[in-house]
């Protein structure tokens, strides 16, 4: 009874401050936030309560709530598709025993640690028409560069190209979710007579599945909240073409100071990442394995 | 067992041929590394070789490779040019102060999770967590307009103040390393009469370096990178971090790529530094958890 009530007064101790910060951080902010969603607000005047008003005009009127949402959808599809592609051929290759390896990683791990406005300036930069390298190197391949941030076709691809660059930190955790694949699997493998491409389709990436999974999580989430590439680089333009969906939601907060409607918005994303969470583990049971079932 | 005589197998059935292809092989996989390592390297190289042009240099077209004359004077006129101190002091400060907040509460809050026991522990852990599914977006209003009510809007306590109070991230993390510390040695410090709290502070805390060093090396990098946070909360230009500050430059000089580049590449190498030297605590964060983005 005594340890009881003493085991009760230390975790009130260590744990309150979070049971405080949680109230004022978490608690309060998603129910406020969901109270003005139903309201006309710009902090000047109360907010007044007009309903679902803020979502039916998200809905059927707002046109460039639209065009958000697809810009998203191809950004974070886009992404997710040749992001996972590109990160675990590179976790593969990485993930084999050859000199210089520390050195490589180090390269793919860099632009990680790069500041998002520091990388967004560089980007700017480097993918400038006339004076940029990346147009440079394909001329002199014989190409021609795009526009690059100035072209609706090319602004998307670009800001993909971009997240790829900096997408070092999934290629650790492939690299980690390689290394946890037994090694006897793959001897086993080689004295069946199984070739790279095949022990890779049978052994590693249904193994892999997991880490995945998790990855593709990650980077629709991260898709549906980027914000600071689009605000500095293109302001969403040209045309509206990367107008993505936390851009938009910023520019009524901040800009129009609509902030009932754009607690919508961000109660609307809430619901997204939700919906793909719960999908994509859904999804889980038929195609992940997981090694203790 | 097993394994060794796996390998004599393998030896053994090593053919000259079986050999030529493994050598290829390698070569196949440093071409890929390589070569996809100098794309990835592309944009950063372009970084600073454009921080060592003059400003005539920077216009060329096609633009040079490298400088023709180095010009490291760059640097120094960067600081002529903006209040590149001020905006230094204040991100300085923000990133000290967050650091000690996540230092503090985190490792107390993780503590009462992993080393405690009291009813409901692991039902609210599942809470904890499940604010990392409540995006920033949701939660920025309400908070802007709370922060805007009680004045602190234009100074750093909006970013710094919630560090106070636990991040789920970090409790999963420290959590996961609270978890591996036996339990008989804080049973033993019982049995001597210590209480929890002393417990916590010399013999948990001391074994804890490696998890604390990588919250550390989180925190200080997000801190400093943190775009929207003071994008939302800062007005001023004396108040502003190096993040706002330099895209304020982007937007007043935008044709200074010399300097921008120059300024881009002081706010990144610290970071760089920072990750040469906690590399290892680094990469165990990000494999142990995913996530932080």
């Amino acid at each position: 009874m005594n340890t009881n009530r003493s085991n009760l007064m230390w975790a009130g101790i260590f744990v309150g401050p979070w049971v405080l910060g949680f109230l004022l951080f978490t608690a309060y902010p998603f129910f406020a936030s969901l109270w003005y969603s139903f309201t006309n607000y710009n902090i000047v005047r109360d907010a007044k309560f007009i309903g679902l008003y803020n979502y039916e005009f998200m809905f059927f009127k707002d046109i460039v709530f639209w065009v958000s949402i697809g810009n998203t959808f191809y950004f974070a599809i886009t992404l997710v598709i040749f992001g996972t592609i590109v990160d675990i051929f590179l976790a593969a290759l990485l993930n084999r025993k050859i000199v210089a390896r520390a050195t490589y990683r180090l390269i793919y791990f860099i632009p990680v640690l790069v500041p998002t406005v520091a990388s967004s300036l560089i980007w700017i930069w480097v993918l400038n028409p006339q004076r940029g390298i990346v147009n440079y190197l394909l001329e002199a391949m014989g190409l021609v560069g795009p526009n690059w941030l100035g072209s609706t076709t090319w602004v998307k691809p670009a800001l993909v190209i971009m997240a790829i660059w900096g997408s070092g930190r999934a290629i650790i955790i492939f690299l980690a979710g390689l290394q946890e694949i037994p090694r006897h699997l793959y001897e086993a493998a080689r004295i069946d007579g199984a070739g790279p491409i095949t022990v890779f389709r049978h052994i590693t990436l249904p193994l892999l599945t997991p880490v995945i999974l998790f990855n593709v999580v990650v980077g629709l989430i991260f898709s549906f909240q980027a914000f600071a590439e689009s605000y500095i680089m293109t302001q969403g333009g040209p045309a509206n073409a990367s107008l993505f969906y936390g851009l938009n939601l910023y520019f009524h907060a901040f800009e129009n100071l609509r902030m009932g409607y754009a607690s919508a918005l961000a109660w609307l994303l809430f619901m997204i990442i939700m919906f793909f969470t719960l999908v994509v583990f859904r999804g889980t049971r038929r195609w992940v394995y997981y090694e203790n079932e | 067992m097993s394994s060794t005589s796996t390998v004599v197998v393998t030896r053994r059935s090593k053919s000259l041929a079986d050999r030529g292809r493994e050598l290829l092989g390698k070569f196949g996989v440093h071409l890929f590394l390589a070569g996809f390592g100098i794309i990835f390297a592309l944009p950063l190289y372009w970084l600073f070789m454009s921080s060592l042009k003059e400003q005539s240099e920077i216009f060329k077209v096609p633009p040079d490779l490298w400088p023709m004359n180095p010009r490291w004077m760059n640097f120094p006129d960067v600081l002529e040019v903006i209040p590149f101190w001020t905006y230094l002091g204040n991100s300085f400060a923000l990133v000290v102060w967050s650091t000690i907040g996540a230092l503090i509460s985190n490792t107390f809050i993780a503590y009462g999770f992993a080393r405690l026991n009291w009813p409901y522990r692991d039902q609210v852990f599942i809470l904890v967590l499940a604010t990392m599914m409540l995006p920033f977006q949701v939660r920025m209003i309400p908070m802007y307009i709370a922060f805007h009510q009680i004045g602190w809007l234009n100074t750093l306590l909006p970013l710094i103040v919630p560090s106070f109070f636990g991040n789920a991230f970090y409790i999963f993390l420290l959590r996961q390393f609270y978890r591996t510390i036996p339990m008989d040695l804080s049973d033993a410090a019982r049995v001597d009469g210590a209480n929890e709290l002393q417990i916590f502070w010399s013999v948990v805390l001391p074994l804890m370096k490696p998890a604390i060093t990588t919250l550390v090396l989180f925190e200080v990098i997000f801190t400093w990178n943190d775009f929207i946070g003071p994008l939302i909360y800062l007005r001023d230009n004396d108040r502003y971090t190096l993040s706002i500050g330099l895209r304020t430059f982007f937007t007043l000089y935008g044709a200074r790529w010399d300097l921008l580049m120059a300024c881009s590449t002081m706010f990144t190498l610290p970071m760089v530094i920072m990750f040469f030297f906690g590399q290892r605590r680094f990469i165990e964060g990000i494999t142990l958890t995913g996530i932080k983005g």
